[in-house]
């Protein structure tokens, strides 16, 4: 279990921070959510892992880590999936601004002058031919 | 009731008061909803000032209680110390709360003129920023200072935007992928001294730190360490402070005169978390990254020195100089010395409240040019050259000589840009830390105390990086100088032909209050300079903190002491 929770956590992280160096806004934000999930899953994993136990104390078993998972990192999740998403929503709201306002979905608002710049984009039909009547 | 009989009589209820109130203020105008801006501007104020006091109260608590060190414990939830919330007031808490209130009511004034007109909801968002600020400053555990960042972040990126415009969109998006980056670094190191040390709470965590095993110790590291670098992403240190500069200079003046306060949270966070984690005493791990901390403050330094020279639009050399006293902080606070720790807190105190006075300057200053009938130079503000002949230093038909080139004398300066002039000046003197402003006493204290590690008389070897703090903060202050009188020279020596801004009392009273403030930091610096330094050999020597924090129980149940209560 171990095993399989770190490669996750690793796949998530990797590719979040991959997607976060991208010069594509919705990639950063795509980037930002996976880096949340991993960092959830990380506080999860920082806990003791345990199968099939809970947090809440039943009559006649020892409030321990041997017997109960721990409760605390369970709260801190909740916690930072609830502020994660609240401003990754917000910084959706400021990506959609910025594509409003400067028509581009790079995150500089600008092109960079590489020659990419006229290559076909998605939303950017460049190089149409003009439909005749 | 006397002052201190109802500080005496509020406490400890009087910790939570700084994060009651601007919480209470902004629902209470969330009610209102977004019409009635008078009204909430008033709300506002009212909130600011009942902040102030209540942070005096706070200060003048810790300073008379009676005890060397005061250390004031509230437990919100009442649970007992490790487990439930903890709120805290000591010397740098109070400090740092009474700061913090005095930007804010200064800002909140200024807005008040017109700011606040310029987009919805500024005043909740203000006063959730103020709660998100008190709160981080007053917290004693890791996971609340997270939430309270949090809080604090998401009011700053609705304030970063209050205007709108294209430039405030584009340093926003960078500021909140920035931010958010941060923000998981933070939740990275949180989860694993969580993991290390099985506490959230500052107290118990230091007391878990010198018996961690061996083995841990390495994950206990790396997790201060990218703690910290969530922390250092707030306080501006190189290089992680390239989205800085363009998000305060394009946030409306109020906006960036509160955030002035936000890279010194920042600073306030490593300080907190790295002195109860790794004193001196703690072993091993004692001072656990301070050369890394001397180094990155060092560059800092060095790169808000370059930027501020190499700037020539007012707004970003505002932020230039924020990010240079964040560096001098930085660079201070990792020498783990507590007479340096005192210097540098006596030159923040200054420095911020003299940049924030500077950010609400700037706007004045540049709305002589919004009324200038001539159009801005494409490129002119943002010249690649530093020292580029401003167009505006040719002579023009009304200039200032008579007809043999002798300039004339007596003729009047108006009031408005002499007071501009006039608060200019300080603000530069105090920013590059020149007599008589309080960045020169800040600067002399630290500089001593780095020169004569063993105290005066004793001669003991001086490390290379006191000589390169030194040599740096000589040299910046020279540089400083020199660019703000460039900037003086261009704004106010070469503006013959334009109009006198009209400047409105609400607008120039926060700006002349702060800067009065400066003036009585070095007036008054024998008390503040004890108060600082008293500040710093506490943090420096936790364990009065640690000791009242741990020992504090909640406050019994009635019906446990079987007087009154629900069960009867």
């Amino acid at each position: 279990m171990e095993i399989i929770l770190a490669i996750a956590i690793g796949v998530l992280g990797g590719s979040g921070v991959w997607l976060v160096l991208r010069p594509r806004s919705f990639q950063v934000l795509m980037g930002l959510a996976l880096l949340s999930y991993a960092v959830n899953l990380f506080i999860f994993a920082m806990g003791s892992l345990s199968l099939d136990k809970e947090p809440i104390v039943q009559p006649g078993l020892v409030p321990n880590l041997e017997n109960y998972t721990d409760p605390l990192p369970q709260a801190l999740v909740l916690t930072a999936i609830v502020i994660g998403f609240a401003t990754t929503a917000l910084f959706l709201v400021v990506l959609l601004a910025s594509r409003g306002l400067s028509d581009t979905d790079h995150v500089d608002g600008e092109e960079p002058d590489d020659g990419t710049a006229l290559l076909p984009r998605p939303g950017h039909r460049v190089g149409t031919p003009e439909v005749g009547p | 009731m006397s002052f201190a009989g109802l500080v005496e009589w509020t406490m400890p209820h009087l910790i939570v008061a700084p994060i009651l109130v601007p919480m209470g203020t902004a629902i209470l105008m969330l009610l209102l909803g977004d019409s009635r801006r008078p009204l909430k501007a008033v709300l506002n104020v009212l909130s600011c000032v009942l902040g102030v006091l209540v942070a005096t109260g706070l200060v003048f608590w810790v300073q008379h209680s009676g005890e060397v060190q005061a250390v004031g414990v509230y437990l919100p939830a009442n649970w007992p110390v490790p487990y439930g919330i903890v709120l805290v007031a000591d010397r740098l808490s109070a400090m740092m709360v009474l700061l913090t209130s005095v930007l804010g009511l200064a800002a909140v004034l200024y807005a008040s003129a017109r700011w606040h007109k310029a987009g919805v909801h500024f005043h909740p968002l203000f006063q959730l920023q103020l709660m998100g600020l008190y709160g981080a400053f007053l917290t004693a555990d890791l996971f609340n200072l997270f939430v309270f960042f949090e809080i604090m972040l998401t009011a700053s990126y609705g304030l970063l935007l209050h205007g709108s415009g294209w430039a405030r969109v584009r340093s926003g998006l960078h500021y909140i992928a920035m931010n958010l980056m941060a923000s998981t670094m933070f939740l990275i190191g949180v989860a694993m001294l969580y993991g290390v040390t099985g506490t959230l709470s500052f107290a118990d965590m230091a007391i878990m730190v010198p018996a961690i095993p061996e083995n841990d110790r390495g994950l206990l590291h790396a997790g201060a360490a990218i703690l910290a670098v969530a922390f250092l992403v707030k306080a501006a240190a190189w290089p992680l402070n390239f989205w800085l500069p363009s998000a305060y200079s394009s946030a409306s003046a109020p906006v960036a005169a509160l955030f002035a306060v936000m890279t010194k949270l920042g600073a306030y966070a490593v300080l907190r978390v790295w002195t109860l984690l790794f004193p001196q005493d703690a072993g091993v791990s004692a001072l656990y990254g301070g050369p890394v901390l001397v180094g990155l403050g060092l560059l800092t330094l060095a790169f808000g020195i370059v930027g501020v020279v190499a700037t020539q639009h007012l707004g970003r050399m505002a932020a230039f100089c924020a990010i240079l006293s964040s560096g001098t902080l930085l660079a201070a606070l990792g020498f783990g010395a507590p007479a340096v720790t005192g210097g540098a807190l006596y030159y923040t105190l200054g420095s911020t409240l003299a940049i924030s006075a500077f950010f609400l300057l700037v706007e004045l200053i540049d709305r002589t040019r919004e009324v200038e009938e001539r159009p801005l130079y494409v490129g002119e503000l943002e010249s690649e050259d530093p020292f580029a002949y401003p167009v505006d230093l040719m002579p023009v038909r009304d200039v200032n000589l008579d007809d043999d080139e002798q300039a004339l004398i007596g003729r009047a300066i108006p009031a408005a840009m002499a007071f501009l002039g006039l608060a200019f000046i300080v603000c530069a003197l105090t920013i590059a830390g020149l007599p008589p402003m309080a960045g020169f006493v800040g600067k002399v204290v630290m500089l001593s105390a780095l020169l004569n590690p063993a105290g005066f008389g004793d001669s003991a070897p001086i490390s290379t990086a006191a000589w390169l703090l030194l040599a740096l903060l000589v040299i910046g202050g020279l540089l400083q100088v020199i660019a703000m009188s460039r900037a003086g020279v261009r704004y106010f020596w070469a503006t013959h032909d334009r109009p006198v801004p009209r400047l409105r009392i609400i607008e120039t009273l926060p700006i002349g209050a702060l800067l009065l403030l400066v003036g009585a930091l070095v007036w008054q610096a024998d008390a503040v300079l004890r108060y600082v330094n008293a500040t710093a050999r506490a943090l420096h020597d936790p364990k009065e903190y640690i000791g009242t924090v741990v020992s504090t129980k909640p406050v019994p149940s009635p019906t446990a002491t079987g007087e009154g209560g629900l069960r009867r």
